[in-house]
């Protein structure tokens, strides 16, 4: 399949949207009932716009999962059995213990960083895990994820080891990067982070790359099995920024496999979104671009379970790429070092009151799918990670002064590749004289 | 990464060579480019080019003729006009093994996408430790044209060339083309190829062993184009030709120059242009980009850098730092040989002007390096005097 726009294939019909209500998970029946006109993104501001009737998400009749219940949007109605739960008790216990992971790491990240031993920028994902975990759980180990500096719950919900990104953080040499990365530069090539950027906007065509390389690699090199799907995280003041729009006129004109995950907590530091955005609902820039565009509330981790389910089986099979606004919120500040004034605190008790892991932990209840014992414990279990972790970084050694010249080029010496296909520098006769005459 | 090139023999896209047995074979710059991207995309699938106008108008300024009909439109893709974001595309392939040949129309518009060159590409073999190295080249034409105003004449070498992570080659002849451009497709670290507009249609003799399609040429090496014992001077693509114009004007008046190409601004080769410093003991550095913070600027200094080097080799023993200085041998001071204040020549201190006359004095021509050389060997007044 070549990559001209002639071949492009028709775009889904438009505009096409999960209506979320700020329900939490408390009853089957109530998810899904649109509840109109919601207070669109929980913000005290009112709206200027009118509330859009809700869609069925596009997707073709062949290709309509069971568990998928979204569909039933238009019923208004579901009946609850165990056979339409959504998750089963150890995916259940998996997604519990990947948000815990992330909450707790952070949380033990403000402490290390107000005791000294952390320093620098250190941006906190306390309250958006929903969205991290919703993804990463479908992920195989061969997908791309690709983050801005809010990345530390990324790489851990990916698979690096909690003692790795510990490390990086504190700037020693067992980190993930050796220590010359930091707290936004969390890369692994083993799980496929490829950053960690901190510009914003700047990892969404990297992202897009990695989603070329896959595509090419199946369909140029001819590899069997290069169906690896890339994510790109990003938040709501990336949504201004032209490479956003770049990339999404470029996925879709190329139709490579990538999601973009807009994680919208309203906020780009002080900057709220309302004030910065002509248009706030994002998910709507998808379809202006030919893709579908979806917006799920992003302080429910199923739902965005199932979204994230349908979004990357899309990728998968070739049909391109989506849009996915899961609104979300965090609880911190924009980093540690940001007083967090402008935020009225009637919304942070609204949005702290669906806080995602109650959400998940009551939904375990209520549908006997764990007991308290269980969740606690899990919680024990990484409560004792996160202190090996601080244990193991505190105990590391800080990287050697010779470090800091290393790595730089990956050419040893910077003359390149000579003919035979080896590295100049290893060729003794290419050291004796200096120039070319 | 070490891989054998297979030797194989290419039909190149367009015939670069004459048929007849005697003379020497020409080749211009463009073919040189050409060819070199024909054979590296042939050996190698995972290279592809993408820019605006690459394919099907067969490139801005016909560097990529004939590519698109021969590899298709999966390998040489025409992009929307979208630095910032196809120059992340291609950053984001090269992360995972693929080689981008990414084309700028000019380097101007590289400015767009700069971002992603310095902070994605260069910065991430070392952010990442090692794990993620960036095969990719930028390449494009750099530097002043004829009558294209200011936003289109600006020369990026000096920008590129200070930031650690990157390889910044600027190439003169048709055999430097063809060389440096196959060593930075071939190279495991990101590129910037800058190639000269004006040069693209000049021809330049090259011999067979350039011809052959695993020829390249190292990276960080100068060359020398010009012996001479009285003056050095040190220039990089357009300029070389000014230079070497300037060096046969010269030694009519009894000073030999001796012209170095320096091929490769970084890594640059300080253990050339010290060497050639130590033997004439003058030396005049031309570019055609601004003065201040310049390629000039950074030579004139790495004459001085030997000298604090030993310092810092005494008290750090990094080994790592001595190779980065490209030499072992060369700790001295190459100050303590200049017999006479190095001269700086370069672009003028503004925004290109756009009419003719202007630009003609905004950019180093023949009689300036020729005037600087003199200066250089006490021939005629310095200019603080005459200020």
């Amino acid at each position: 399949m070549s990559f001209s726009a002639t071949n492009f294939a028709q775009p889904r019909p438009v505009p096409v949207g999960v209506r979320s209500n700020e329900k939490p998970l408390s009853s089957d029946a109530s998810r899904f009932r649109f509840r109109g006109p919601p207070s669109f993104l929980g913000s005290p501001h009112s709206l200027r716009f009118k509330p859009i009737p809700p869609f069925k998400l596009a997707i073709p009749h062949s290709q309509r999962s069971a568990a998928s219940s979204v569909t039933h949007i238009a019923n208004g109605k579901m009946v609850k059995s165990s056979a339409n739960l959504l998750i089963t008790k150890e995916e259940g216990l998996e997604l519990y213990e990947d948000m815990i992971l992330g909450r707790f790491f952070e949380d033990m990240c403000a402490q290390m960083y107000y005791r000294g031993k952390m320093f620098g920028f250190v941006h906190l994902y306390n309250g958006q895990e929903a969205v991290s975990t919703g993804f990463f759980k479908l992920l195989k180990k061969e997908d791309t994820v690709v983050s801005t500096y809010r990345d530390h719950v990324h790489a851990l919900s990916k698979g690096v080891p909690a003692r790795a990104v510990m490390s990086e953080l504190f700037g020693k040499a067992t980190g993930c990067c050796r220590g010359q990365g930091g707290s936004m530069h969390m890369f692994s090539k083993e799980h496929n982070v490829i950053g960690g950027f901190a510009f914003i906007g700047e990892g969404i065509p990297v992202a897009t790359g990695a989603a070329f390389s896959s595509k090419y690699r199946r369909e140029v090199l001819k590899e069997a099995g290069a169906d690896q799907v890339t994510l790109a995280f990003f938040g709501d003041g990336t949504c201004n920024n032209g490479q956003f729009y770049e990339c999404l006129n470029m996925a879709a004109l190329w139709k490579l496999p990538i999601i973009f995950v807009v994680e919208n907590n309203l906020w780009a530091i002080g900057m709220s979104h309302l004030r910065a955005t002509s248009d706030p609902e994002i998910w709507k820039k998808g379809p202006a671009f030919g893709m579908p565009g979806v917006h799920v509330d992003g302080m429910d981790v199923l739902k965005v379970r199932e979204v994230a389910k349908e979004a990357i089986e899309r990728a998968r099979r070739g049909d391109g790429p989506t849009l996915v606004e899961c609104e979300t919120y965090r609880f911190r500040g924009h980093s540690l070092a940001d007083p967090d004034e402008l935020r009225d605190p009637a919304e942070k008790a609204r949005y702290a009151a669906r806080d995602p892991i109650s959400a998940l932990k009551k939904y375990l209840f209520e549908n006997k799918l764990a007991s308290e014992q269980e969740l606690k414990s899990i919680e024990k279990k990484i409560d004792e990670v996160l202190d090996d972790a601080v244990e193991y970084s505190d105990e590391s050694p800080l990287p050697p002064r010779s470090q800091l010249l290393e790595n730089v080029f990956a050419d040893p010496k910077g003359f390149g590749i000579g003919p035979d296909g080896k590295y100049r520098c290893e060729d003794p006769k290419f050291t004796q004289g200096t120039a070319h005459v | 990464m070490l891989r054998a090139i297979r030797n194989k023999s290419i039909l190149p896209a367009f015939s670069a060579v004459r048929a007849f047995s005697s003379s020497a074979k020409e080749m211009t710059i463009r073919e040189a480019l050409n060819t070199a991207l024909d054979e590296e995309m042939s050996a190698d699938p995972k290279v592809f080019l993408m820019g605006e106008e690459v394919g099907e108008y067969q490139g801005a300024y016909k560097i990529t003729k004939g590519l698109l009909d021969k590899y298709g439109p999966e390998r040489v893709l025409d992009t929307p006009i979208t630095e910032a974001g196809f120059t992340g595309i291609g950053v984001g392939a090269a992360y995972y093994g693929l080689k981008p040949v990414v084309e700028f129309m000019t380097f101007n518009f590289s400015m767009q996408a700069i971002d992603h060159i310095i902070n994605s590409a260069a910065k991430s073999n070392y952010m990442s430790a090692g794990q993620i190295s960036v095969p990719i080249v930028f390449r494009g034409p750099n530097g002043a044209a004829a009558g294209v105003g200011a936003q289109h004449s600006q020369c990026y070498a000096a920008w590129y060339a200070a930031c650690p992570g990157l390889k910044v080659l600027s190439p003169y002849s048709s055999e430097d083309a063809r060389g440096l451009l196959k060593a930075a497709i071939r190279d495991p670290d990101p590129v910037v190829f800058l190639e000269n507009e004006l040069l693209y249609g000049e021809s330049f003799p090259v011999s067979a062993e350039v011809l052959d399609s695993s020829f390249c040429l190292p990276i960080g090496k100068a060359k020398i184009e010009r012996e001479g014992k009285d003056v050095t001077i040190t220039a990089f693509s357009k300029m070389v030709g000014y230079a070497l114009k300037a060096a046969e004007i010269l030694a009519k008046e009894g000073i030999s120059a001796e012209i170095i190409n320096l091929r490769s601004i970084r890594p640059l080769d300080r253990a050339t242009i010290n060497a050639s410093v130590r033997k004439t003991n003058r030396l005049v550095t031309v570019e055609e980009g601004f003065p201040q913070h310049g390629v000039g600027a950074e030579i004139w200094f790495s004459s001085l850098h030997c000298l604090f080097s030993v310092q810092l080799v005494n008290s750090w023993k990094y080994t790592n730092l001595l190779h980065l200085l490209n030499s072992t041998s060369v700790i001295e001071e190459s100050f303590g040989y200049l017999d006479a204040p190095v001269e700086r020549i370069a672009g003028a201190d503004v925004p290109m002007p756009y009419a003719a006359n202007l630009e003609r004095m905004a950019v180093p021509q023949v009689e300036d390096i020729v005037r600087a050389a003199k200066r250089a060997c006490y021939r005629s007044v310095p200019m603080a005097a005459t200020a």
